[in-house]
């Protein structure tokens, strides 16, 4: 399995990113934003939290039109796997990869914490090393986390069960709680907390560990 | 050709300097400055970048031992963690800036504090903050308060460093000047330190990073002078933070040092591209010119003198091996960095300062820097506190309810909250109780920080109050299992021209010094911030205390949380000295009788004792302020377990006599303890248990819940 973990200038959860996808299996290669073509043969697309270019606009709004962005889409539209995990969620949305908008948290202010967080789906790559309904610690970190939805958009996340995380105890405002949303194919995946902060036993909980797990295991026996 | 002002004694006045100081500048060139060399003479004699009142005292400190690398001195100071890694490491204060715009004032706080580690070569990968503000009911603490705070996390959490530790505190006597002092600490191999001595002549002088504006013009000197009715017109002097550009300036400088480009290198921090440059000619015995016009420029028309003195932030100066200039360069363009070279170093001993040709400073560089004045400060020793009266008893709960509703020792996740805690994924514990705690990436190792000080009792007894502050960070790091390796301090306090805040300034250091010589964690670095008065009332003097401990590996980590079952234990003896306590201050509104006395073979003895048997040991708290009460509470609430202390009797419950530590374990291990503790002469005692949903002290009792919705909420309540 071959993930490209892609590189901002302002992103700064890459390494751990790049770290996470290494334990699970991943044979990993940095991208930097400038390129425009992605390395041969990639399986996954990570991209990693951060704050990619400051972010003092809209979040991910500029990296969404970076040159390497556009080789993420294209490998998106080929039904490659795309993980955005915090930024890289914002930039998922800001490229229209995946639907809904990320705003500013309803209390105003940036949180860092663990937070309860629960399965929706097993029904995906991402997913399948958890159970639907199963309870995770998993931290998130942001300042825009309070994803947004109109009513359609949302009966139709539910309809098509899209929704792979949910918040216990909603932390930021997100319309039905939701942490993180699939694409239609099931094979781009957004969330604002952030798994690779809980992968080994010294982060004092492994619960991010089967996501990645999981996909790696999905490449390697497709 | 453009006129530059007149000089006149206002002129020699606004600039802080004294007819003394003017004298001895005409005295060392033999002639009348120019308004450029007024400022530089200005930016570098004044109190924020030359210490003149403090260097005698600082001189004192004990700031060697085998595991330093680099002492005082340089931009952060640095030692040994083993297998050819060091750490880097430094805390300075902002407290000026922060109080006159928080948010920005904060956030460059940040800024400055991270360039300091990453100029010398180091990632940084850990910060904290101590924070101290006025009355919370006082008008302007709210908007302190929430522009600090954000100021601190918009930075720290762009720029990608978590922050794992840090101090809130409030006091009537920070109401006209709040502190904020930022630490940070980064990895680099031993081998690949970074300093800031120029060497080679005809070597060129390149700046990197972001572009200059007038922005924090004049910044030192508006921080080495007290505030008074004209705050409002220093906003200007405040710096204007921008951590996206930071953070591509740390990547950039990583890859240029790997580069071999870099002969020397320094951060522009305060009195910007002048202090840099002299400082980096200076170590090297040479002179540097520039050519000022080559500086990248944000604004039109800047002057030489809003160059020199600008304090724009992101923004580094570099001696270059000019035979790896096409690699140092290709690095800045591609992080979208500026890179110009703007000067060279010289044979002479001159710094000469060229703008369009024209000459707007020339000055003998060795005495500029090393001739700024130095004052033995008059002096006078803090009277010994009057005798404590009678403290009447209290129902112990109701104590501790007093104290876990106020802001100073209610639960500050509300603060640490708004801080990235976990980015770069080797927090093993976050910030909440004690030392925040990190793995050294890719190793087993853990680097421990903590930060600490008690002002009521350094005010109180300036000497045993600096011993305190130390003992403190000693036993904070003890309590997670960690050796404590070095000290940073940052020294804040009124005006030194006072004798009695001087004898306070002289007193913390001498206390200081004993401390850290006898636990054997000798300063590497500091900071000192004086004038901190407004109308002539000072803050209470804060000689905050930043260290670094090392746990050579995770395993003895003492991390662990409080269980139902546990026994807890007392490490040390209670006497209940409750001078200058918690209890007296928020419950009774005192603030009379002298500081705990520290004594410092015990302290040495009793963390020894917790660091050899940390196998034997659960979870581990030290007891500060608010005594045993406040800790056994602290650490019920983090677990979610309830906790029944056998005594209730006040001095014994809110004392804060030194040394003390609780410990949780089993009840096997607690057997054990008692053993370990007859052979090596430790007392210890059993107080009581954790378990159930109520704290109780001997029969009084409440709700763990209730009193943890208190504890969670009051902070908030007080200041959000």
């Amino acid at each position: 399995m071959k993930a490209a973990v892609i590189v901002f200038p302002g992103s700064n959860c890459d390494r751990d990113l790049a770290v996470a996808l290494e334990r699970a299996g991943a044979q990993v290669e940095m991208v930097w934003h400038k390129e425009s073509d992605l390395p041969s043969d990639i399986d996954m697309i990570a991209i990693p939290g951060g704050f990619s270019f400051g972010d003092y606009l809209r979040c991910g709004a500029i990296a969404a039109n970076s040159p390497i962005t556009r080789a993420v889409v294209a490998h998106a539209g080929r039904g490659g796997y795309v993980l955005g995990i915090c930024n890289g969620f914002q930039v998922l949305t800001e490229t229209g990869l995946l639907p809904g908008a990320l705003m500013r948290n309803a209390g105003l202010k940036f949180t860092c914490h663990t937070q309860e967080l629960l399965v929706e789906t097993e029904a995906s790559d991402f997913t399948s090393g958890y159970s639907k309904g199963q309870t995770l610690r998993i931290p998130v970190a942001h300042h825009d986390g309070n994803y947004n939805a109109d009513e359609a958009l949302l009966a139709r996340l539910k309809g098509e069960d899209r929704i792979a995380f949910t918040y216990g105890n909603n932390p930021n405002g997100s319309v039905a709680d939701i942490a993180g949303v699939l694409s239609e194919n099931r094979r781009v995946l957004g969330m604002m907390p952030h798994p690779e902060r809980v992968v080994d036993t010294a982060h004092g909980s492994t619960d991010g560990a089967p996501l990645f797990d999981a996909l790696v295991n999905a490449v390697v026996s497709a | 050709m453009s006129t530059e002002p007149k000089i006149t004694e206002e002129l020699i006045a606004s600039h802080g300097l004294s007819p003394d100081e003017y004298q001895r500048i005409l005295e060392i060139i033999g002639r009348e400055p120019s308004y450029t060399e007024l400022g530089i003479f200005s930016a570098m004699w004044n109190e924020h970048c030359s210490y003149k009142s403090s260097k005698k005292w600082l001189r004192t400190l004990p700031v060697d031992g085998p595991q330093v690398i680099c002492g005082p001195g340089e931009n952060a100071g640095v030692i040994d963690i083993g297998d050819g890694q060091a750490l880097v490491f430094k805390m300075e204060s902002h407290n000026h800036p922060s109080y006159i715009e928080p948010y920005q004032g904060a956030a460059t706080g940040m800024g400055g504090i991270l360039r300091d580690v990453f100029t010398m070569g180091a990632r940084p990968v850990a910060a904290m903050n101590s924070l101290s503000f006025g009355d919370p009911s006082h008008h302007k603490t709210r908007q302190l308060v929430n522009g600090v705070v954000e100021g601190v996390g918009g930075y720290g959490n762009c720029f990608g460093v978590p922050t794992v530790g840090g101090e809130v505190r409030f006091h009537p006597a920070y109401n006209g000047n709040c502190l904020v002092n930022a630490f940070a600490a980064g990895l680099a191999d031993a081998d690949k330190i970074f300093y800031s001595a120029a060497s080679g002549i005809g070597m060129p002088v390149v700046y990197l990073g972001a572009k200059t504006g007038r922005d924090g013009v004049g910044g030192a000197t508006m921080a080495s002078a007290e505030f008074d009715d004209t705050i409002e017109e220093k906003r200007p002097t405040v710096q204007v933070g921008d951590p996206f550009t930071e953070k591509r300036l740390m990547e950039a400088c990583q890859e240029l040092m790997r580069t071999g480009a870099v002969i020397s290198i320094q951060d522009m921090g305060a009195a910007g591209l002048t202090c840099s440059a002299i400082e980096m000619g200076d170590k090297g015995g040479l002179g540097v010119k520039l050519n000022l016009e080559s500086v990248p420029q944000r604004e039109e028309n800047m002057t030489a003198y809003e160059m020199m003195l600008s304090e724009s932030q992101e923004r580094m100066l570099m001696v270059l091996n000019p035979e790896l200039e096409a690699e140092a360069r290709a690095v800045f363009v591609k992080w979208d960095l500026d890179f110009a070279i703007v000067g060279e170093t010289i044979a002479e001993d001159r710094f000469l300062v060229l703008h369009n040709g024209e000459v707007k400073a020339d000055l003998p560089l060795a005495t500029l820097s090393g001739s700024a004045p130095e004052y033995d400060r008059p002096w006078v020793e803090t009277p010994p506190a009057e005798p404590l009266e009678d403290v009447p008893g209290i129902d112990a709960i109701d104590g501790l309810r007093a104290l876990i509703s106020a802001p100073n020792y209610a639960g500050k996740q509300w603060v640490y909250e708004q801080y990235d805690s976990q980015v770069m994924a080797d927090t093993v514990r976050v910030p909440g109780l004690g030392a925040g705690v990190i793995r050294v990436h890719g190793t087993d190792k853990l680097l421990a920080f903590t930060s600490d000080v008690t002002p009521r009792y350094v005010k109180a007894n300036p000497q045993e109050g600096g011993k305190q502050a130390v003992a403190e960070a000693y036993r904070n790091l003890n309590s997670v299992g960690a050796l404590a390796l070095a000290t940073t301090d940052n020294l804040n306090f009124g005006n030194p021209e006072k004798p009695e805040i001087m004898g306070q300034f002289v007193g913390a250091i001498k206390g200081i010094g004993e401390a850290v010589a006898a636990l054997d964690m000798p300063i590497v670095s500091g900071n000192v911030s004086l004038y901190n008065e407004t109308d002539g009332q000072g803050i209470l003097p804060t000689p905050t205390i930043g260290a670094v401990g090392i746990i050579d590996h995770i395993d003895n980590l003492i991390g662990g949380e409080v269980r139902d079952g546990h026994v807890a234990l007392v490490i040390g003896a209670t006497e209940g000295h409750l001078g200058q306590s918690a209890l007296l201050a928020e419950v009774f509104n005192r603030e009379d009788g002298d500081a705990p006395h520290v004594d410092l073979a015990l302290e040495k003895l009793n963390g020894e004792f917790i660091r050899n048997n940390r196998d034997l040991i659960k979870a581990c708290s030290d007891l500060s302020d608010g005594g045993l009460a406040l800790a056994a509470f602290e650490m019920a609430e983090i677990a979610g377990v309830g906790v029944s202390l056998d005594m209730d009797d006040t001095p014994t419950l809110f004392g804060e006599d030194q040394a003390r530590y609780l410990v949780a374990c089993n009840f096997d291990q607690a057997e054990a303890l008692f053993v370990a503790a007859g052979q090596a002469g430790v007392a210890i005692f059993s107080v009581g248990r954790f378990g159930g949903d109520q704290v109780s002290f001997g029969a009084a009792s409440a709700p763990l819940s209730e009193l943890a919705a208190t504890f969670r909420s009051a902070f908030a309540d007080a200041v959000a």
